[in-house]
């Protein structure tokens, strides 16, 4: 792995984008977390329409905050991200759970391999490494079909589609600004990012069980979920036939 | 007789599934509002192919002439679909409310600061 110097890092401006939806009691750590790892980093807080006081726990842990006027959703909230990233002009935009999800420990790592191996895109895999990390059964067999499926579109292999921590490139932000799936977008965004010919890698992230609170992720959602992404998937494939045929010919 | 309503009625179908993966291709249709069509155009198809399952239908709800169980069907699809979209355009209203409310304070705060 390659080293994680942090003089090297902090040449690079780097946005933290934290989405968070009632996330009052998490932020705290979370944000603390982020100062000790990536103490030059600014940090985002896209606050999806909470009803309690994540917003202004953000702004009294020295945020930045984008108050989403009602719900817009996860997609939405990270592109509201991505679009405040753009406006200023930083080098790497990273998400980063509020939940306590994710740990910042492995955010220099993900940084130093986007700018070591150029590349556009930085999935945090819970997979790479054996780091304790259980999956519940009920999830691991969804999560596997998104894996096996993405793999085969962006020829690689991707071991945590699913996985919501990641860096950035300017490149990537710049399409993630203009195009990002409204709902479930970690696993969509990935064939959209292949096609338009970026860069994407893995490097491993450690994460931990949830701290406060419960998944968002019920069982009718789920199903909805497993839909909703095979078809967006099948839909991004599609779309890209008809301009492979006119390259080949 | 049958026959003729399951053929022209599974065709119909058929297309109304492909113009619908249009839509969705060419970015006209979120698929979080197609998946509704996408279920019954895949139930019509099933319903206009089976004729066994047609009659069971029929008989279940008292229609003597099996065919017009597909009518009965059809309208009860669209009756479902109108509800989803009240639901939609009722949240969609809610949602748009506010943003008109949130941006005329924001107005009104940079107004005042001015």
């Amino acid at each position: 792995m390659s080293s994680v110097n942090e003089e090297r890092l902090k040449q690079y401006s780097l946005l933290v984008i934290v989405p968070s939806y009632n996330e009052a009691k998490n932020l705290p750590n979370t944000v603390a977390d982020l100062k000790k790892f990536v103490p030059w980093a600014e940090i985002l807080v896209v606050d999806d329409g909470s009803t309690d006081n994540t917003a202004q726990t953000a702004t009294l842990l020295g945020c930045r905050l984008l108050k989403m006027p009602f719900n817009i959703g996860i997609g939405g909230a990270v592109q509201a991200g991505y679009q405040y990233a753009l406006a200023g002009d930083y080098d790497f935009a990273a998400q980063f759970d509020g939940d306590g999800q994710h740990d910042a420990q492995s955010l220099p790592g993900l940084l130093a391999a986007a700018i070591d191996n150029q590349t556009d895109l930085v999935i945090g895999s819970r997979y790479l490494e054996n780091n304790g990390y259980k999956t519940p059964i009920t999830r691991r067999l969804g999560m596997r079909v998104f894996s096996r499926l993405v793999s085969l579109i962006v020829k690689q292999k991707i071991s945590d589609s699913t996985s919501g921590f990641r860096i950035l490139s300017r490149r990537a932000i710049v399409f993630c600004a203009g195009t990002y799936p409204s709902d479930y977008p970690e696993v969509e965004i990935l064939p959209l990012l292949h096609f338009a010919g970026l860069k994407i890698m893995e490097a491993p992230a450690k994460m931990k069980a949830r701290s406060n609170g419960k998944s968002s992720i019920t069982w009718t959602k789920a199903i909805y979920y497993m839909v909703k992404v095979v078809l967006a998937i099948t839909i991004t494939v599609l779309r890209e036939m008809p301009v492979r045929k006119r390259e080949v010919v | 007789m049958f026959l003729r309503t399951s053929l022209f009625s599974f065709a119909f179908s058929i297309l109304l599934f492909i113009f619908i993966i249009e839509l969705i291709r060419r970015r006209k249709l979120q698929e979080r509002y197609s998946l509704l069509w996408l279920g019954v155009a895949v139930a019509m198809m099933i319903v206009s192919l089976s004729r066994r399952l047609l009659e069971i239908l029929a008989k279940a709800v008292g229609i003597y002439y099996p065919p017009a169980a597909l009518l009965l069907v059809g309208l009860l699809f669209v009756i479902a679909l109108l509800l989803h979209y009240a639901t939609v355009i009722s949240k969609l209203s809610d949602e748009n409310k506010t943003l008109a409310q949130k941006l005329a304070i924001l107005e009104n705060k940079l107004d005042e600061r001015s």
